[in-house]
């Protein structure tokens, strides 16, 4: 057993969720009251232990920190093993953070099964949590598995529209993608018993893989090939993204901003921590696919989104679009574009999680998602106007707020990798103002011509509650981007280190303009690429 | 290995002897307990099990070989006799009360239960052909009347009369093997035929090469491998459900046993030929068995179908061969024995006087009234699937693991995709159970005491082997030691 500070605080981040389950079991059914509340102290008590971690966390180190460690099966090699860096650090904080204003969000939308409700819910975020923690391949996959289950409960049973069948197709999609990356587990376990490519021990220590000497034929290729499988229909890539949009559409409000918020980063995440330093050199060979099919996914998903009806599905084909975004960045393979990619995980959990809880504020009070029963709205929701225009504008990557960062390092990665990456993603961004833009038109401004908008109440103090801290993220990562850039540089650094360690020779002036973004020169840059 | 001089082959077979007589006493006390009392035999062989297992622990370790090499007493036999014990306990256990409402409540079930229990005990102990059939003969006879015991249900006579033509047929090709094996080696000795024959002798002779095949057909029979699984839904479906739950767990995981110790210690010459037999069996077998599950809307038909495909999967180990091939079936077996009964036991709970409960629709709506039960029955499904943290997961990785190490990619990769679409069909009855209304008005559901001892067990079992596998993983892989 190896802790370096003694205390399990990543497990006790991950575990607070379920303890808070247990707690829950012991309730009355009846007391829906009771019920939320400890729903919500648990969640924001896990919020709270979760930022502990920025006290201790030391973000001068690439390494691997909070380390727990344990023997757990002893005859595979398979550890009880947490450890957290820069990137997972930000994707926990996103987590707990949007945890915590999902159940909040929940208080009024959810009347019926209410405590197996939230008993799902805090279940996901234990998973999801553990997802993030993991650097032993077999603890990995169990938390990434185990974290479906509660998710086709909550698509089945509280979603609406054609629910069963989003569910269990979600469910399919992603154990498809996911037995395939099993496989490639497994068969790495075996490679690195051989001495001639690994370190000879039986082991699913991640760390200790990614010692791993493979050659690109045949390995690292259909390695790759499998891990992608299972993250590309995680994230979803185009052509894989079918189950996106049905399971958005029909799970409820909660559901789908932690889909979006946080289960679909899990895709991207596997991409940066699992395939970029196991397999750099497959990495390498398949960036023109990556590119291509990201590149697509952007211009396609908002191509769609433009011809939406439905708002929720609107926001669900441009999730399609910005993922687009950040496998796009991810595969330029060098600093800028992993930094972008990382931070774009964020914003767009950010954005689109307050999208679909706008999204979800309007349903409560109007039961319909079509734009077309809409209009006007601004008039009888000036408060509601106002948060919708923010969250709109941050998704577009309006420049002072969020999404602009985080594409404008995307663009410039993309830009040094090949120039016209570049240019078919702005196209990307050209679109995503089009839809948002429409969209905003359409259900806000226009006459108030239906009768049953007429009544419509605005946004009430709980609903300002949590969708103001989500506002106030938008703004400062906007503004002051370097606090979340600098606890994920050296992370950032370490993999680029691995995947692409010819950057370094001819870029390191690059490398420090990255700490520095954005500073005026790079805001202005921006704007010209433009 | 060798009998103790004082000894004349009675210590090898203690655990056997104690549940034999426990079950002829249990036949003679039949007409002197009162009807009302039955339960108490039911108790009463608890207790020869409990004693059976005790003997058998004292036993821990031993290597004893009896009978002229017929009956073997390791580490690997040891294993296998444990886990029929405590199959044998658990079915006894949900058996009495669904005894009672199929109104079928007679003392000879447990006598029967027992002596099919005696039957896969040696099954795991034989290491003669002629000790192999006498013993698959044994449980076969039992089930043939246990799988007919509701006499007055058309469909129960119906799958014991099946059951019993096409399991004639087996034997009569199993003894055909045989016949072609002693043939060709001239002894029925496991050991014997290995020393005798090599991978050269397959050429020479192609009768042996039928031996084998007639040997394999006969195996594949009792685990209802296609194409010899046709009768498996039928009976299942037709059978009293407890007896469903033993056959698909009890029967199918002692001819595991056995084919695992023939073809290993027996057969190992002809390894070239048997896996390239098994392979396509064991591919057919997982697709068309989730293929066809696919469409059932009876949940013991549907349980059927799934049973089939997880013999499938376990060929893969047999297929593997290797240490850790081995082991994955000794694995896989005992999570699968405890889904499965998991599985199983759910339809007896649903099994009321008035309806027999098997169907799809009769789950609809039972997480609102039942929330634990439906809980625990998610849980078996999530490890019929494969999904962690779960018994089903372990052993499945474990089969996968050991197919990768022998280069059977396409072999596995057919797995992992026939995995992927079992999920369909089991998530089918959790979405009937939270996601549909109940309809018209529901009776309660047939709770009684031993019974949920043995949901208690079968739950805890799968969540423990799936989140702490290690001991299990300790226990197989010094199993098959003796195979090494």
């Amino acid at each position: 057993m190896t802790n370096d500070n003694g205390f399990p605080l990543l497990s006790l981040i991950a575990y607070t969720p379920l303890i808070g389950c247990i707690l829950l079991l012991f309730l009355k059914k009846e007391d829906h009251k009771k019920i939320m509340y400890t729903a919500f102290g648990v969640s924001i008590v896990d919020m709270f232990f979760s930022l502990l971690l920025l006290f201790g966390f030391d973000s001068s180190q690439a390494g691997m920190q909070f380390v727990e460690r344990f023997s757990w099966i002893p005859t595979l090699g398979v550890d009880y093993h947490f450890g957290i860096d820069g990137i997972s650090l930000l994707l926990i904080l996103m987590t707990t953070i949007l945890s915590a204003i999902v159940v909040a969000s929940s208080f009024s939308a959810i009347h019926e099964r209410v405590k197996e409700y939230y008993v799902s819910l805090l279940f996901l975020q234990a998973g999801m949590l553990g997802v993030f923690m993991s650097l032993d391949l077999f603890l990995f996959y169990i938390f990434w598995e185990v974290m479906l289950v509660p998710m086709y409960f909550l698509i089945g049973i509280w979603g609406g529209g054609r629910r069963l069948y989003s569910a269990i197709k979600f469910f399919l999609y992603t154990l498809f993608g996911s037995l395939f990356m099993l496989l490639a587990i497994l068969t790495l376990y075996f490679l690195n018993r051989n001495p001639s490519y690994g370190t000879g021990v039986f082991t699913f220590d991640l760390l200790e893989l990614y010692k791993m000497n493979l050659p690109l034929w045949p390995f690292q290729i259909w390695l790759f090939l499998a891990f992608f499988l299972g993250f590309a229909i995680k994230v979803p890539m185009f052509p894989f993204h079918t189950w996106l949009p049905d399971a958005h559409t029909d799970a409820p409000t909660a559901g789908s901003v932690l889909l979006a918020g946080v289960l679909l980063k899990m895709g991207t995440y596997g991409f940066v921590r699992f395939c970029l330093p196991l397999f750099p050199a497959g990495s390498h060979y398949f960036v023109p696919l990556i590119a291509v099919l990201a590149m697509t996914g952007i211009v396609y998903g908002g191509l769609v989104a433009l011809a939406q009806k439905d708002i929720k599905r609107l926001v669900a084909y441009s999730s399609v679009s910005h993922l687009g975004f950040v496998m796009l960045g991810m595969f330029a393979l060098n600093p800028q574009g992993i930094t972008g990619s990382v931070l774009q995980m964020i914003n767009h959990g950010i954005s689109t999680g307050a999208l679909f809880l706008i999204v979800g504020i309007i349903y409560e009070r109007r039961h319909t998602r079509l734009i077309q029963d809409f209009g006007g709205l601004s008039q009888q929701m000036p408060i509601f106007a106002v948060f919708f225009a923010i969250t709109m504008f941050s998704s577009i990557g309006l420049p002072g707020l969020n999404g602009f960062v985080g594409e404008f390092l995307i663009l410039v990665g993309a830009f040094q990798y090949k120039k016209i990456y570049a240019a078919i993603a702005l196209l990307g961004i050209i679109l995503g103002a089009a839809y948002m833009l429409w969209l905003f038109q359409r259900v806000m401004f226009g006459p108030l011509d239906k009768p049953e908008n007429r009544n419509l109440e605005d946004m009430n103090a709980r609903e300002i509650a949590y969708m103001t801290p989500l506002i106030l993220f938008m703004v400062w990562i906007g503004v002051y981007p370097k606090p979340f850039i600098r606890i994920m540089e050296p992370a950032v650094m370490g993999i680029v280190q691995k995947v692409n360690p010819d950057w370094e020779k001819h870029q390191s002036m690059v490398a420090e303009s990255v700490a520095k973004i954005p500073a005026v020169p790079a805001a202005a840059k921006g704007t010209e690429s433009r | 290995m060798t009998t103790r001089p004082t000894d004349i082959g009675m210590t090898a077979i203690l655990p056997e002897s104690i549940l034999v007589s426990a079950a002829c006493l249990l036949f003679i006390l039949v007409p002197f307990v009162p009807k009302e009392k039955r339960a108490w035999l039911g108790y009463f062989s608890i207790g020869a099990l409990v004693l059976t297992a005790l003997s058998l622990i004292s036993l821990w370790g031993e290597h004893l070989s009896a009978f002229s090499g017929m009956i073997v007493l390791d580490s690997y036999a040891l294993f296998f006799k444990m886990v029929f014990l405590i199959i044998a306990l658990l079915v006894i256990l949900i058996s009495i009360r669904y005894l009672q409402i199929e109104r079928v409540h007679l003392g000879e079930y447990y006598g029967l239960v027992l002596f099919a229990t005696v039957g896969m005990m040696l099954l795991a102990s034989a290491t003669d052909l002629l000790s192999f059939y006498l013993s698959l003969e044994l449980m076969s006879m039992s089930f043939y009347v246990l799988a007919a015991f509701m006499r007055k249900d058309p469909k129960s006579v119906e799958a014991g009369i099946k059951y019993f033509l096409i399991g004639t047929f087996t034997s009569g090709l199993i003894l055909y093997g045989i016949a072609f094996l002693y043939g060709a080696s001239g002894t029925t000795n496991l050991k014997g035929i290995q020393s005798l024959l090599s991978p050269q002798s397959l050429h020479a002779s192609p009768l042996l090469l039928l031996g084998l095949v007639l040997l394999i057909a006969g195996l594949g029979f009792k685990i209802s491998a296609v194409p010899f699984h046709m009768w498996a839904p039928d009976v299942y479906e037709g059978a009293p459900t407890t007896i469903s739950a033993f056959l698909s767990t009890g029967s199918k995981a002692a001819t595991f046993a056995a084919m695992l110790r023939i073809l290993i210690s027996g057969l190992s010459f002809g390894y070239g030929a048997w896996w390239q037999i098994l392979w396509p069996i064991a591919v057919l077998t997982m697709t068309v068995g989730n293929i066809a599950a696919l469409v059932q809307t009876n949940v013991k038909r549907l349980l059927a179908y799934s049973s089939i495909a997880h013999a499938g999967y376990i060929l893969i180990g047999i297929i593997a061969a290797s240490k850790i091939g081995m082991a994955s079936v000794l694995v896989h077996l005992v999570a699968y024995v405890f889904m499965t009964f998991g599985a199983f036991t759910m339809v007896v709970l649903l099994c009321k006087t008035n309806s027999r409960g098997d169907q799809v629709g009769d789950f609809k709506g039972l997480a609102r009234n039942h929330p634990a039960v439906a809980a625990a029955f998610v849980l078996f499904a999530l490890s019929l699937v494969g999904i962690p943290p779960t018994a089903g997961f372990v052993g499945k990785l474990f089969l996968f693991s050991a197919a990768i190490q022998g280069g059977f990619y396409w072999l596995v990769i057919i797995a992992v995709l026939n995995s992927a679409i079992s999920l369909y069909y089991y998530f089918k009855i959790i979405r009937a159970m939270y996601m549909e209304e109940p309809q018209g008005k529901t009776s309660p559901l047939s709770f009684s005491r031993p019974l949920i001892v043995a949901l208690g067990i079968v739950s805890f079992a799968t969540l423990f082997i799936g989140l702490f596998p290690e001991p299990l993983i300790r226990a197989a892989i010094q199993s098959i030691q003796v195979f090494l």
